[in-house]
């Protein structure tokens, strides 16, 4: 009896995949210091009852580590949401084989990764520095502590 | 003892699915798992089916999910089964019947990989290609696999997506890659760098825990893996 094998030829190398995966393992530890941080600092070093918008504008991205808190945060935002869209798209290619289908969660995937980021990076960057600290003298004092 | 054996039998010809069959055999502790199956083969029903040959844990030809785990029926003994062992055939692969599956797509992979030495230089005359233990034993884990092919059908990226190259044909990849007689190194790590190469591994270590020659299965995928991200051998 002969069964039908499909073969298929290996041989196509990948240089995206080789830096995805490479960038999975920087961003797997900068995430493991920058999300267990986060939550320390949040939960323990500010208190839960801390956390208001008023809050985050004033203290935490007005305050004299400003700079250091966006540029914190920006981080964590692109590190979190690249490491959880690329390992979202690995788990696609894992389970949805046709191609159709395949891409159409793979293209909602990276809209809604894009959203995010957009988002994200709209709310850091754009809510005002307080009038007396421009962003340099900021950065200023954030590296001089 | 007396022991009960679980078979998961499937005859295409005659089942519309697969099916339990239940059998008591008296078998001796230390006897293998392939005794016990061969005393129901040839005892009480001989159209079970089952591939074998060496009975000695070197051909790897009756690799089977014993208790749910991949093993050689020649490697594992009785005493360290219980009182019910459940038999059914390697996962992701096709079943031709009971316990023997299409082994092709297994080998199509492996061929892929290139499977012998590539070196274009002629031998130094009259003898063997020279090589230092040092560079022998950066391989030498490698050169151990039977191609039983417990661990790739026992990784579950092979199972999602039957594509994957599998850690068998890695292993096989690596022995060439790492050997200092070998030319073809950048061709290898080509194929190994294909979407469906390497980089479909998760860790996941399933892979290491079956292997019936211990090799270090995860381990020389990470080395292949290091490689090509260095862009060759080091
Ligand atoms: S370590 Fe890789 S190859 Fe081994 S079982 Fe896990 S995913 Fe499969
Ligand atoms: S690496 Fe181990 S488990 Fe995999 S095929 Fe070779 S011997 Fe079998
Ligand atoms: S029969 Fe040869 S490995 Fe088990």
């Amino acid at each position: 009896m002969a069964l039908k094998t499909r073969t298929r030829s290996y041989g196509s190398p990948n240089r995206f995949e080789v830096a995805s995966w490479y960038f999975m393992r920087v961003s797997g530890a900068a995430l493991l210091v920058l999300a267990v941080f986060h939550l320390f600092y949040m939960h323990v070093i500010a208190g839960v009852d801390a956390i208001t918008f008023e809050w985050i504008v004033n203290e935490r991205w007005n305050g004299p580590l400003g700079m250091f808190w966006r540029t914190y945060d920006l981080a964590l935002l692109l590190f979190a949401l690249l490491h959880g869209a690329n390992g979202a798209r690995w788990v696609i290619d894992d389970y949805i084989h046709g191609r159709g289908a395949n891409l159409a969660v793979k293209s909602a995937l990276y809209v809604l990764t894009a959203i995010l980021i957009l988002m994200g990076m709209q709310v850091i960057f754009t809510v005002p520095l307080h009038s007396q600290q421009t962003a340099l003298s900021a950065l200023v004092t954030a590296l001089g502590r | 003892m007396r022991v009960t054996l679980r078979i998961k039998r499937f005859n295409p010809e005659k089942d519309e699915k697969p099916w339990w069959g239940e059998y008591e055999v008296d078998v001796e502790p230390n006897d293998q798992l392939l005794d016990a199956l061969h005393k129901v083969k040839w005892y009480q029903d001989g159209t079970l089916t089952l591939r074998r040959s060496c009975a000695h844990g070197i051909c790897g030809s009756d690799a089977m999910v014993v208790n749910g785990r991949n093993r050689l029926a020649c490697k594992v003994l009785m005493k360290d089964l219980g009182k019910k062992v459940t038999v059914e055939p390697i996962r992701g692969l096709p079943v031709i019947k009971d316990l023997v599956v299409d082994m092709e797509p297994f080998f199509a992979k492996y061929r892929a990989i290139k499977p012998y030495l590539i070196n274009n230089d002629p031998p130094p005359e009259g003898r063997e290609r020279l090589q230092s233990p040092a560079d022998r034993e950066r391989f030498d884990d490698t050169t151990k696999c039977i191609l039983c092919a417990c661990c790739t059908t026992s990784c579950p990226s092979f199972w999602a997506n039957g594509d994957y190259v599998g850690p068998a044909a890695i292993v096989q990849a690596h022995r060439f890659i790492f050997d200092s007689r070998d030319q073809a190194t950048a061709e290898r790590l080509d194929i190994m760098n294909d979407m469906m190469g390497v980089w479909r591994c998760r860790t996941v270590f399933n892979c290491v825990e079956c292997c019936p020659r211990e090799i270090n299965i995860t381990k020389a995928i990470g080395d292949v893996k290091k490689a090509i991200l260095e862009g060759g051998v080091r």
